[in-house]
């Protein structure tokens, strides 16, 4: 594996876990023994991630990458020696942020939902080869991320479009979707990873999924009142 | 090596085994022999520069990494001692050992004794073992290297100071008709010294860096960028001028004599002056030459026909490395696996044969049994044992989950204790093993064989290093050393839990080879591939193989061109297991190692090729200089049309009064900063031809470098004394050309500012011949796409690692050689050739080739088809294909490398590096913070 294969899921596991700093090492830039230089994928995903810390309120140095090669055994006692005094001199997780205890662990736990809908919306940017220190620090920007969290999506189905054809619900990929054949169905909201696929799937003439920006959905129909409203035929056309 | 006897494909080689006093089968490198050792003796690997033990390792990465004893023993010397005997744990010394002569019957003999680095002190004229701060680039080399004696800290020798003055003398001991040096360039030394003060600036920013040089030749592949990089760093000189040592201040400092053409004669201290020593033959080459009667060069050098570079002038003895004369890494690695497809090609008919395959008991089905993990814990003699606590890691590791066996072992990896840990697997009924001791890297393989030896698949196996990764670097803190050991098994156990069986999966080989590139280097290739036994296509973009090489006609180490690239035709067509395809197109490829397919259309028509392995050896272009009046005046002319011309006896060249060369057209500028290699040898080449055939005639060659490396060195000095002008110019200041009307005729006229006289100069030359980059072939970027291979940023073909792996590609299965790799004589492509076809014959002797089973694979339901995963694959292993279920990503394991990447990269978790999943490694992270909760709560105790 190599250091690309980090995932931002498992940086924000290691601070739910109650880790006060996370520290990752890559080879060195440009010099990768293969054609892949994930070092730099692992580059992305570690400037993402302090910015998201740094939206959430946690101080951004608590997460550091470093390049090196296996010869340079100084370089990494150096930079985790003073990765250590950077988080020692912070303090615990959260206390040295004024955060209480559970709310660190509430935020993280918010982000930790979100990863894959970050992982979509920031494709392009987490993709990014930035051969060019300077364009590091700015690559991505506190204001994007607080849009990033600000601009989460909710799809929401219709229950008066829906026909109850199962499209959506077997190709959700996480299951997120509740629905027999004659019942309408529904978004478990707190299993859905916003990828979107439902309103994608959903055939044309019924456009039952509506995605929410900004705003909360309705809440889904009550149990027992999900009877799908058939369209009639003739209606369908002019 | 006593004696030899025999003829090729049947030697008896005599040779002389020196006692090592420990027995190979026993020791397992952990050193405590080497602490207690009590005999100090100069440390030959560091240059002298510190002390070694009479029993000691060879160095760090020695191979196999065993200890030996040396004549400063006390033992050996007096009968006295015996120490190192009574600390070793496993019972590896032995002093009964004798000198030991084996004879061994042998088909092939390869020379592979490589060089010794220049003595300065055979001259006595850079005050080396004189001046304490004087030091050869060897000792150099080990002042800055991490294992070195002052770990890695530049100190300089007569007082220890870290130096920030450093001088770099070139050509030491090269270059030079002064007693006691010698005349050939040394080829590596102008590159190596740019490494150190890249290094050195690395170590001390602060450091300023002078280099004192001749011709700086950066010729090799990517060598003109890394000289750039040198010279862009701050405090870097690079200074144009011999120097003398003048003495030393009575701080110790050098004291340097230097002229420069703006200043004249100046002295300047340095803090610690650095000579570049350049490569003589090994101090064994004379004894060597003499029992296996062959014939060695001028200069002591291994003597070589340059039609036939790896072989010596005895049949069935072939050489590698710089034994033949002076050569970098990259060279000599490919020449060492052209040696081999030499001794392939004479002994091919018995591959396998000596051969034994290692059969494994059946694999055991665990899929439905609970985890039942098995700690090792290893002491590593005295080198984990003596920080960590090693009973009282076991004891740990006996209360965590799964864990239902652990153990202590003083070696885990000799080979009793190997054995010990598959027996207990099967008693115990362990399911997964964790092997708390080193690092992976060296012995996973050989406990993944422990497992598969008791019937377990072997990746249900975890080390756990608490070596390298704890009691090495916390030697001084045991109590926390030992906390983290505990740490890591933890983490380890979590994950071992976690283990899925893997299949590597064996792949069939389709036995040929498709050579791209009709070349010398194609035809070379596919003849030796031919002679290993596999049928090759070869095939060629022209009317007919030869390549570019059919336009040369002589060359300074005196090939018959012509003759060479006749022969090699002719004996291609006639060999029945070549095919040979001209005025051929790739249509298509696709496949992978072992089973390509590719499309061929050529004179034969349609072809559809199966083959297990792909060279690319399809050359490079000549530039088409648009400088210099080239293209509009007929007397301007590239150094290969002058070749030619003087090929053909054309009175107007023949008959030139002045012949005017200038060097590095199109090249080594901004847009391709690469230096051609071979055109300073050519201008050299012509020059001297035309003083041959012409006495009279006034030849200059305009250049930046002359880059006659290694023994062409000795041809420029020749034409030089011949009478042939070379004048430098700098790039800044490149020569000017013009078409002048005078008495009625028009005269080319060339202009150059001569830096050394401070002069411009003005000539009218008869002809001007302009040395012509070499560059990348037109379809280059069109053959990479086909394969998926690599071009480097000069737009060569990018092989998978520069000394490692130097004819292959990341792509597998898919080898390069020649032009097509970057600019080289026809010596060196001869060379690299045969290193690809090594490589080839490697891969199609196998039946099948094993993939690993650590590589990517896709939970269909959970893929929403979004592409993530392609753009981050860098092997094209990734497709996406439409189900019934909408498009969905699939896979080819053959093409994986296990990187991971798409795996961090999909939204759904869909797809899954096996072996590596979010499973596994969340749980080594979960486990992880039980340490720190645990700690929080004993501090909150405390």
């Amino acid at each position: 594996m190599c250091s690309g294969r980090v995932d931002l899921a498992h940086v924000i596991r290691a601070f739910e876990n109650g880790m006060d700093g996370v520290y990752l090492g890559g080879c060195r830039l440009n010099e990768c023994n293969y054609i892949t230089h994930g070092n730099y994928d692992a580059l992305a995903m570690v400037l993402l991630a302090r910015r998201i810390l740094q939206h959430i309120g946690l101080h951004p140095e608590r997460l550091r990458i470093e390049f090196m090669s296996s010869a340079d055994g100084m370089l990494f006692a150096e930079g985790v020696n003073d990765f250590v005094r950077t988080v020692k001199a912070l303090g615990p997780l959260g206390r040295a942020e004024g955060l209480a205890p559970g709310e660190v662990a509430a935020r993280l736990a918010e982000v930790r939902k979100l990863v894959p809908w970050i992982k979509l919306a920031k494709r392009d940017k987490l993709a990014a080869r930035l051969t060019d220190p300077a364009g590091r620090e700015g690559h991505f920007t506190a204001e994007e991320v607080a849009a990033l969290f600000r601009e989460v999506p909710a799809y929401y189905i219709d229950p008066q479009k829906c026909q109850a054809c199962r499209i959506c619900a077997g190709r959700c990929p996480v299951e997120a979707i509740d629905g027999g054949k004659q019942r309408v169905h529904v978004i478990d909201q707190e299993r859905c990873i916003k990828c979107g696929t439902c309103l994608a799937v959903c055939p044309e003439r019924f456009q039952a999924v509506t995605c929410f920006v900004g705003v909360p959905p309705p809440p889904p129909p009550a149990e027992d009142r999900r009877t799908p409203v058939r369209r009639k035929k003739a209606a369908a056309a002019p | 090596m006593d004696r030899v006897a025999g003829e090729a494909g049947d030697f008896t080689v005599t040779l002389l085994r020196k006692p090592r006093y420990v027995l190979e089968e026993k020791c397992t490198g952990c050193t405590t022999c080497v602490e207690y050792c009590p005999a100090l003796c100069p440390d030959a690997f560091n240059q002298g520069l510190s002390q070694s033990k009479a029993i000691h390792i060879h160095y760090a990465q020695a191979i196999p990494l065993i200890a030996y004893i040396d004549d400063s023993c006390l033992y050996l010397k007096e009968r006295k001692c015996r120490i190192c005997e009574a600390v070793c744990k496993n019972r590896a010394i032995d002093f009964r050992q004798k000198p030991e002569t084996l004879a061994v019957n042998v088909g092939a003999v390869i020379l592979a004794p490589g060089f010794e680095p220049y003595d300065p002190r055979e001259s006595g004229r850079y005050g080396y073992g004189r001046l304490a701060n004087v030091v050869t680039s060897m000792d150099f080399e080990r002042l800055m290297c991490a294992t070195g004696p002052t770990e890695g800290e530049i100190r300089r020798p007569s007082d220890g100071r870290p130096p920030r003055r450093i001088a770099w003398v070139q050509c030491v001991g090269s270059r030079r008709v002064t007693p006691g040096e010698n005349r050939y360039c040394s080829a590596v030394c102008c590159t190596y010294t740019q490494k150190q003060v890249i290094l050195t600036k690395d170590h001390d920013p602060e450091a300023a860096c002078t280099i004192f040089h001749n011709d700086v030749r950066s010729f090799g592949k990517d060598f003109e960028r890394f000289c750039e990089r040198a010279a862009r760093l701050p405090d870097v000189r690079f200074i144009r001028s011999y120097v003398s040592i003048v003495g030393e201040t009575a701080g110790s400092n050098v004291v340097v004599r230097y002229a420069t053409a703006s200043e004249g004669v100046r002295e300047e201290e340095f803090d610690l002056v650095v000579l570049s020593v350049g490569m003589k033959p090994p101090a064994e080459a004379a004894r060597l030459a003499e029992r296996f009667g062959i014939a060695l060069d001028p200069s002591g050098f291994c003597r070589v026909d340059p039609a036939h570079p790896l072989q010596t002038s005895r049949p069935g003895v072939f050489v590698s490395g710089a034994f033949a004369g002076p050569m970098d890494i990259p060279e000599s690695v490919f020449a060492a696996s052209g040696a081999g497809a030499r001794c392939g090609e004479l002994l091919s008919r018995r591959r396998g044969r000596l051969a034994r395959e290692r059969v494994f008991p059946p694999e055991k089905d665990v899929a439905a049994e609970e985890p039942r993990v098995g700690v090792f814990v290893c002491h590593c003699g005295a080198n984990i044992g003596r920080v960590v606590d090693v009973p009282a890691t076991v004891e740990y590791a006996r209360g965590l989950p799964h864990v239902v066996y652990a153990q202590e072992q003083l070696f885990s990896c000799a080979t009793n204790c190997a054995k010990e840990i598959t027996a207990i697997a099967r008693e115990k009924g362990l399911n997964r093993l964790v092997v708390a001791a080193c690092s992976p890297r060296t012995l996973e393989p050989l406990f993944r064989d422990t497992l598969r030896e008791a019937g377990l698949n072997p990746y249900f196996f975890e080390m756990a290093n608490i070596r390298e990764h704890c009691s090495w670097v916390h030697s001084l803190e045991k109590d926390a050393a030992t906390r983290k050991a505990r740490d890591i098994v933890r983490m380890s156990v979590a994950r071992a839990s976690r283990l899925e069986p893997l299949k590597e999966f064996t792949l069939p080989v389709h036995k040929a080879a498709l050579v791209l590139g009709g070349g010398v280097a194609g035809m070379t290739c596919a003849l030796s591939i031919a002679a290993q036994g596999h049928l090759v296509h070869l095939v060629e973009r022209g009317e007919d193989l030869g390549g570019l090489a059919r336009r040369l006609h002589t060359s300074l180490d005196g090939m018959d061109i012509p003759a060479r690239v006749r022969d090699l035709a002719e004996r291609v067509y006639a060999n029945p297991r070549i095919r040979v395809y001209t005025r051929a197109r790739v249509v298509s490829a696709e496949g992978y190692i072992g089973n390509f397919l590719t499309r061929i259309a050529s004179d034969r028509g349609e072809s559809e090729i199966r083959h297990g392995a792909t060279v690319i050896a399809t050359g490079a272009d000549l530039y088409r200089p648009a400088e210099y009046r080239y293209g509009q005046d007929g007397r301007v002319l590239t150094l290969l049309e002058l070749e030619e011309a003087i090929a053909r006896g054309e009175e107007r060249v023949l008959g030139a009064g002045r012949t005017v060369m200038i060097q590095c057209v199109g090249c080594r500028n901004a847009e391709r900063t690469y230096c051609s290699r071979i055109c300073c040898s050519a201008a050299v080449k012509n020059a001297r031809r035309l003083k041959e055939l012409n006495p009279a005639m006034d030849v200059c060659i305009l250049y930046r470098d002359m880059m006659t490396y290694g023994f062409r060195e000795e041809a420029y000095r020749e034409a030089a004394e011949r009478g042939v002008r070379f004048i430098r110019f700098e790039p800044e200041r490149p020569p000017r050309v013009e078409a002048v009307a005078e008495g009625g005729a028009s005269v080319l006229r060339v202009v150059v500012d001569d830096p050394v006289l401070g002069r411009t100069l003005a000539m009218d030359a008869g002809v001007l011949a302009l040395a012509a980059a070499v560059v990348p072939a037109a379809d280059a970027p069109e053959i990479a796409g086909l394969f998926k291979v690599a071009l480097g940023p000069d737009g060569f073909f990018k092989e998978a690692h520069v000394k490692l792996r130097p004819v292959e590609f990341a792509t597998d299965g898919v080898f390069l050689c020649g032009q097509a790799h970057y600019p080289k004589h026809l010596p060196e492509t001869i060379k690299q050739a045969y290193g690809a076809a090594g490589r080839v014959a490697a891969l199609l002797a196998n039946d099948t080739v094993v993939a690993s089973g650590a590589v990517c694979e896709v939970l269909e339901r959970r893929c929403i088809g979004c592409g993530s995963c392609i753009a981050a694959c860098t092997y094209g292993a990734i497709r996406i294909s439409e189900t019934k279920a909408g498009p969905k990503a699939a896979v080819n394991p053959v093409l994986c490398k296990g990187d991971g990447l798409c795996n961090a990269k999909c939204p759904t978790g869909a797809i899954v590096l096996k072996h590596f999943t979010d499973e596994e490694l969340a749980s080594q992270i979960d486990a992880a913070a039980d340490a720190a909760a645990s700690e929080t709560l004993n501090r909150k105790a405390g």
